[in-house]
C-alpha cells in the first residue's frame, strides 16, 4: 500500500485516495474549436509509462482535495507532491 | 500413556500442567509448552501424515515454519482447520488433530501404490498425462487428482470466529527475536525510538534458546530474557510473540499475523482469533535467521531422517528425544551441537561428517566427550517404511564421487545438518537483489531497497558476537536518526565456540545399481531425478524448472528445499549458483488464514449499511428492505399473506388513484454556494441554468466528457448564490468527485463551494392526484395550489415547528412533491404524513412501485443511464442546449452518436397482454433465425402496468425512433422465452405529462 503525502493532510495511506489519471493533460477550453484529433487526445489517449509519471489523485476519505502526485509506475517510489494550483517546475 | 521419549527434566515446558489430546483418534498425553509435534514426539509417534504424490509415509523435518511434512486437519471448539503445522500448533487441553493426504488410514494408504508405480510419475506426469482428451478434464482427471491429492479439507460452515485488521505506525519494526533482535531492539529502544519486535514462535530469544553461548555472563537463554522483560515494560516499545511478519510491501508497510487465540482451547469472549497488523515503519530490521539445510541421500523423506537443529530444539525445549539411537549427518559443526546435546542427556550418538578432517572447538569437545565420529563419511540410504530403522553408510572419496562399500548400522533416526540458508524472504519482497555468498553457498541481501536493514544469521552472519556487534550498532545508528538520542549500549562479554568451515557438499552419489529417491522437495515429493528429467527436456530458466517439478511450490514454498534445486541445476548446468538465480520471493512467507485477510470485513459488515431516519417506522410496518447501493430501502410493505409482486401494485394503484408516500432520503444531495454556482450548472448540465430563477427547479441531465450520460436529477435555486442539487441514490459519490475535480483542477477561476447534504435531510415523496390536499393539511399557512406553487416551485415553510423545504417535483408522473426535512425530524415528518393523510387514503410504497410508476411513465433511471447511453438514446436530447459548451458536448458529433439508425428507448409490450418480459432480455425480429440471432436492442426494465393492467417494458432499441408498432420477439434463453411483442412509446401513461402540471 502506497504512503501519499497530501500537501494539505500530511503522509497517509493509499486507501485514503483515489487515483485520477494523468496530470498532464489539459482539458480543451470551452467553446474553442478544436479538431478532432485534438479532443480525441484529450478523452481517450493516454500514454501508459513506465518510469517517473505525474498523476492526480483525490485525498478522497480525508481533505477531498484532488492533488498532483510524482510517482514512478515501475518502481512506486513517489518523489513529490503538489496541490492542484501548485506551479510544477 | 508413558511418554517414552521425554526425558526426565529439562526443557522449558511447564510440567506441572499435563494436557491430553487426540490424534487420529487416539488419546495421548503432553504438557503445556509443547506443541502438537513435540508432544507426539515425546508419546513416540513420528508418523503423521502421507506425501502429496507418493502418499509415502511423512514424519516430522523440522521445528517450525518450514515444516514440509506435518501438516495436519485441526479440530478446536467445533470447528476445524486445515493445513495446520504441527510443528507450530500448540498444544492445548482437548486439543484434537488428524492426519491428512491418506486414505483409508495413515497405517495402510491406498495411494501408496503410487509410490511403486513411480516410474509412471516423474517431472512433468501431471502435464504430460492429463493433457488430453480435453474432456477428459472435468469427468476423470481432476475427480482423481482432487481425490487422491490435496492436503487438508476446509470447512464450509461459517466461521463464527473473529479477525481483527490493526494499523500501526512505528521507527523501528523488527521482524524476529533471536539475538540480532533483541539486540537492535533493546538498543534502539533506549534511544527513545517507538519499537515494535515481532516473533513468530510462543517464546522468545530465537537460537538463543538452544545454543550453549554466554552473553555477559548469562546464558544465552537468560540474557534473552532478561532483555525481554526490560521492553516489555518500556513504553516506547510493543513486543509481539505468536506474529509473523509475513509481507514486506510498498513505502515500507508490513503486514504481520497475530494468532491471539490459536493456542487456547477455546477463544476468550471480545477476543479475536487472530490479528493483520498494518504496520507502516520507518526503518525495518530483518533478523529472521536462517533455516538449516537438508542432506540429500537415498529415502531421505523417510519418517526419523529430520535436521539436526530440530532434533536439538526439541531436545533443548522440549525436553524430548527424537530418537534414542541416533545418527547424525553433518558437513559442519552444527551437526556436533545436537550430538552433544544428546550425550549430555545420556544418549550415545554416531557422526557421520562428509569432511576429510575438520578441526574445531565443537569437534574437540564431541570428541572428548567419547562420541562416536566417522569423518569422510556419508548416509547412503535411510532403510525402514514407516520409521528409520538403520542406515546404509558409506566412507566417501575426497573428490566426493566415490562411495566404498557400503555398510548398514542401526539407528531410529538421521539428523542432518547441511549448513545454514538465510531467511531472506523480507528482504527480497522489499525489492532488495539478493546476492550470492560463496563462503556460505547460499542467497543474502545486497543493498537495501527499502528502508530495509538485514541483521545476523538472515544476513549470513553466523557467529554470536559479530551479530550482536551489528545489532547493537544497527539499532543504536538507525534510532538516532529519528530520535536524535545517542546512548551507548554497554557492549556484553560474548562466549561462544568456535565453527570450522562447512563443506560445500550437499547430495550423496547413488552407489551402483541402486535407483533409490533423493528428495529435494518433501512436501511435493520432487526428487533428484525429476530435476534430472526437466533439464534433459529443455527446461532451463529456473522459475520453468520450479513449475515443471513442482519443486518448491507447496504450502511450504520451499524453505528447505529452494536451494538444493539451485544446487543440482547449477551442478547439471555447469553453471554457477547465481548464474542459475533463485525463484521470487512473493508473499506471504507462511500460509496466513483466509480469515485473517479478511478481518470484520464479513457478512453484513462488509459493507457499510446505510438506514434513513424514516427505518424503524418502515421495520414496524412490514416493510420488506431491499439492497439499493449501500442502503437498506423498503422494496414493499406486506400487507396479510402478499406477495411482493401483489403489494407493488396495491402501492402503486393506490399513487395512481389516491396518494402514496415513497422514503426518498437516499437520493444524493450536493449544496452548491458562491456567485459562480449558476455557471458551473451551466457547464456540468446539458441544458440552460443561468436564468432559473430563486424558488425554482429544473431538470438537468450531466455527460462524462466522452458524451455518455453520467447521471441525472433536479437542481433547485434555494437563493441568489445557493442552489440544492440531488443526484441519483447510485451516482452520489461520484458527482460529488465529478464537481470537485473541475472546480479544483479544471476551473479553479470559479468561486464555487460544494459540499455533500445527503445525510442532513430525511425526503419524502408525496405523489398522486389527492397529494395537494394532503399538502394542505401539512402546511396549513401556505399557498400550495397550482398558482401559489407550480409544478418545479420551490418553497421553504415550516411543519408544526419544524423547518422544511417543500419542492413540487415527480418520479411517478402523478401530482407530486418531495418534502425534506433535517435527519433528525425525518421520522416526525413520516408520521405527520401518515397520520394526516389517513383521510385521503394514502399508503407507503416502496422501490418495487416507484419502478412501476416510472417505468409506464417512461421515466428514465439507472438501468437505461447504464454508462453505454447518450442524451438522444434516452430521449433527453430536447435538454440539450445549443448555443453554450458544456461538459461531454464535443463528444456529441461522434459519427456512431448521430447515425440515423441510433437506439433509442422505446415500450414493450407483449402482444397477449399477459406474458411479463424477463429485464436484460433481447430483441429480435426473427425467433427463429440462426444463432447467433441479431440482437436489435435489450430490455432494460419490466413492470405490470397498472395503469393498463398487463406487462410494460421498456428496451433500448436500434433504430427505436422508427420502429414503433412494430412487431419484434423477446428472446431470453436464459428463461427459455420467446415472446412475441409490440414495440410503442416509452410513455405508456399520460404521453403529454399533464399530471405533473395539474
Ligand atoms: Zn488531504
Amino acid at each position: 500500500m502506497l504512503h501519499i503525502k497530501c500537501p494539505h493532510c500530511g503522509m497517509r495511506s493509499q486507501n485514503e485516495f483515489s487515483y485520477g489519471g494523468d496530470a498532464s493533460i489539459k482539458r480543451p477550453e470551452l467553446n474553442k474549436e478544436i479538431s478532432d484529433e485534438e479532443w480525441d487526445n484529450f478523452v481517450y489517449n493516454r500514454k501508459s509509462l513506465r518510469g517517473k509519471h505525474l498523476e492526480l489523485w483525490q485525498h478522497l476519505s480525508g481533505c477531498r482535495q484532488w492533488i498532483k502526485v510524482e510517482r514512478d509506475t515501475a518502481t512506486h517510489e513517489i518523489f513529490n507532491t503538489y496541490k492542484a494550483d501548485e506551479e510544477i517546475f | 500413556m508413558t511418554q517414552k521419549f521425554r526425558i526426565e527434566n529439562g526443557g522449558l515446558i511447564n510440567r506441572d500442567k499435563k494436557l491430553s489430546f487426540k490424534f487420529n483418534g487416539k488419546t495421548y498425553y503432553g504438557y503445556e509448552g509443547d506443541t502438537l509435534a513435540s508432544a507426539l514426539i515425546a508419546n513416540g509417534v513420528h508418523l503423521v501424515g502421507r506425501s502429496f504424490k507418493y502418499h509415502r509415509p511423512r514424519g516430522f523435518f523440522g521445528a517450525g515454519v518450514d515444516e514440509p511434512y506435518a501438516i495436519v486437519q485441526l479440530y478446536r471448539n467445533n470447528e476445524t482447520e486445515p493445513n495446520i503445522k504441527a510443528t507450530e500448533q500448540e498444544l492445548f487441553e482437548g486439543l484434537e488433530a488428524k492426519s491428512v493426504n491418506c486414505w483409508p488410514s495413515v497405517n495402510f494408504d491406498i495411494g501408496a501404490i503410487n509410490n511403486f508405480l513411480k516410474i509412471f510419475l516423474p517431472a512433468g506426469f501431471y502435464y504430460k498425462t492429463f493433457m488430453w482428451p480435453k474432456s477428459f478434464w472435468y469427468r476423470v482427471y481432476e475427480p482423481f487428482i482432487r481425490k487422491a491429492a490435496g492436503l487438508g479439507v476446509a470447512s464450509t460452515k461459517h466461521d463464527k470466529e473473529r479477525y481483527e485488521h490493526k494499523y500501526e505506525y512505528c521507527d523501528l519494526l523488527i521482524a524476529g527475536s533471536g539475538p540480532s533482535g533483541l539486540a537492535s531492539a533493546y538498543a534502539a529502544a533506549k534511544n527513545g525510538a517507538r519499537v515494535i519486535l515481532a516473533e513468530d514462535k510462543p517464546r522468545f530469544g530465537g537460537s538463543l534458546l538452544t545454543s550453549d553461548v554466554n552473553i555477559g555472563n548469562q546464558s544465552g537463554e537468560d540474557w534473552a530474557n532478561s532483555i525481554i522483560s526490560e521492553l516489555k515494560e518500556m513504553p516506547n516499545v510493543v513486543v509481539k510473540n505468536r506474529s509473523q511478519v509475513f509481507g514486506y510491501y510498498d513505502h515500507n508497510m508490513l503486514v504481520m499475523s497475530e494468532k491471539v487465540s490459536d493456542h487456547l482451547p477455546k477463544t476468550k469472549k471480545y477476543h479475536p482469533k487472530q490479528r493483520l497488523w498494518y504496520i507502516r515503519a520507518k526503518e525495518v530490521l530483518i533478523s529472521s535467521g536462517s533455516i538449516e539445510r537438508p542432506l540429500v541421500f537415498g529415502n531421505n523423506d523417510t519418517p526419523g531422517v529430520m535436521l539436526s537443529s530440530a532434533a536439538k530444539e526439541y531436545l533443548k525445549v522440549y525436553g524430548v528425544l527424537v530418537g534414542k539411537n541416533p545418527l547424525v549427518f553433518t558437513n559442519n559443526d552444527s551437526g556436533y551441537e545436537t550430538a552433544i546435546e544428546f550425550k549430555k542427556n545420556g544418549i550415545n550418538p554416531i557422526i557421520l561428517d562428509s569432511r576429510v578432517n575438520p578441526q574445531s572447538e565443537i569437534i574437540d569437545e564431541a570428541i572428548n566427550l567419547g562420541i562416536k565420529i566417522k569423518f569422510s563419511h556419508v548416509v547412503v540410504a535411510a532403510q525402514g517404511y514407516k520409521k528409520v530403522s538403520s542406515a546404509d553408510i558409506a566412507k566417501i572419496s575426497d573428490d566426493k564421487k566415490q562411495l566404498g562399500t557400503i555398510e548398514n548400522i542401526k539407528c531410529d533416526c538421521i539428523c542432518v545438518s547441511g549448513f545454514w540458508t538465510p531467511t531472506i524472504h523480507l528482504a527480497s519482497q522489499s525489492g532488495n537483489k539478493t546476492k550470492f555468498k560463496e563462503e556460505i553457498d547460499a542467497f543474502v541481501p545486497g543493498t537495501s531497497k527499502q528502508n530495509e536493514t538485514t541483521l545476523g544469521a538472515a544476513n549470513g552472519i553466523f557467529t554470536l558476537e559479530e551479530t550482536l556487534k551489528d545489532s547493537f550498532m544497527a539499532g543504536q545508528d538507525l534510532s538516532k536518526k529519528i530520535t536524535n538520542n545517542d546512548n551507548k549500549i554497554p557492549f556484553p562479554n560474548v562466549v561462544e565456540k568456535k565453527s570450522s568451515q562447512h563443506e560445500k557438499f550437499w547430495c550423496v552419489p547413488l552407489p551402483k545399481g541402486k535407483s533409490y529417491k533423493r528428495f529435494l522437495d518433501f512436501q511435493n515429493d520432487v526428487a533428484v531425478s525429476d530435476v534430472e528429467i526437466a533439464l534433459k527436456e529443455g527446461y532451463r530458466s529456473i522459475e520453468h524448472v520450479k513449475r515443471y517439478t513442482t519443486l518448491g511450490m507447496a504450502t511450504d514454498q520451499g524453505k528447505t528445499s529452494n536451494l538444493n534445486g539451485l544446487q543440482l541445476v547449477s551442478e547439471i548446468e555447469n553453471k554457477v549458483v547465481p548464474a542459475v538465480g533463485h525463484t521470487t520471493f512473493r508473499p506471504p512467507y507462511t500460509p496466513i488464514s483466509i480469515g485473517a485477510i479478511v478481518g470484520r470485513e464479513v457478512g453484513k459488515h462488509s459493507k457499510p449499511t446505510r438506514k434513513s431516519p424514516m427505518h424503524l417506522w418502515h421495520e414496524k410496518n412490514n416493510a420488506v428492505f431491499v439492497d439499493a447501493g449501500v442502503w437498506l430501502r423498503p422494496r414493499y410493505y406486506r400487507q396479510g399473506s402478499e406477495t411482493l409482486f401483489e403489494a407493488s401494485k396495491r402501492e402503486a394503484k393506490n399513487v395512481r388513484t389516491n396518494v402514496g408516500v415513497c422514503d426518498v432520503t437516499t437520493l444524493g444531495k450536493i449544496d452548491i454556494k458562491g456567485p459562480d454556482a449558476a455557471e458551473l450548472l451551466n457547464r456540468v448540465y446539458t441544458n440552460a441554468w443561468l436564468k432559473l430563477p430563486v424558488g425554482k427547479a429544473r431538470y438537468g441531465v450531466m455527460l462524462r466528457e466522452d458524451g455518455i450520460v453520467m447521471d441525472d436529477g433536479t437542481t433547485t435555486r434555494i437563493s441568489e448564490n445557493h442552489y440544492h442539487m440531488t443526484t441519483t441514490t447510485a451516482q452520489a459519490a461520484n458527482v460529488l468527485s465529478h464537481l470537485e475535480y473541475y472546480l479544483q483542477l479544471v476551473w479553479p477561476e470559479l468561486n464555487v463551494n460544494v459540499v455533500s447534504t445527503t445525510e442532513q435531510w430525511a425526503g419524502a415523496a408525496i405523489a398522486g392526484p389527492k397529494s395537494r390536499k394532503l399538502l394542505e393539511k401539512l402546511f396549513p399557512n401556505n399557498d400550495v395550489s397550482n398558482e401559489g406553487l407550480p409544478f418545479m416551485g420551490y418553497m421553504e415553510s415550516d411543519l408544526f415547528g419544524v423547518k422544511a423545504r417543500i419542492f413540487r417535483i415527480s418520479f411517478s408522473g402523478e401530482l407530486a412533491y418531495e418534502v425534506n426535512v433535517e435527519s433528525d425530524n425525518g421520522h416526525f415528518m413520516w408520521e405527520k404524513i401518515i397520520e394526516l393523510g389517513q383521510e385521503f387514503q394514502v399508503q407507503p410504497y416502496g422501490t418495487e412501485a416507484l419502478s412501476t410508476l416510472r417505468i409506464e411513465m417512461g421515466h428514465v433511471a439507472g438501468s437505461e443511464l447504464d454508462g453505454r447511453t447518450i442524451s438522444y438514446d434516452t430521449s433527453l436530447e430536447g435538454l440539450i442546449s445549443k448555443k453554450k459548451d458544456f461538459i461531454g458536448k464535443r463528444s456529441l458529433n461522434r459519427e456512431a452518436f448521430t447515425s440515423s439508425d441510433r437506439q433509442k428507448i422505446v415500450g414493450v409490450v407483449p402482444l397477449d397482454k399477459k406474458t411479463s418480459i424477463p429485464e436484460g432480455s433481447h430483441l429480435v425480429k426473427d425467433a427463429k433465425a440462426p444463432l447467433p440471432n441479431k440482437k436489435l436492442g435489450h430490455i432494460s426494465a419490466s413492470c405490470w402496468s397498472v395503469e393498463h393492467d398487463n406487462p410494460f417494458s421498456l428496451a433500448i432499441l436500434k433504430n427505436g425512433k422508427n420502429m414503433i408498432g412494430e412487431k419484434l420477439f423477446v428472446m431470453s434463453p436464459l428463461k427459455n422465452k420467446i415472446i412475441p411483442v409490440e414495440i410503442v412509446s416509452s410513455h405508456y401513461v399520460d404521453p403529454k405529462g399533464e399530471r405533473v402540471r395539474s
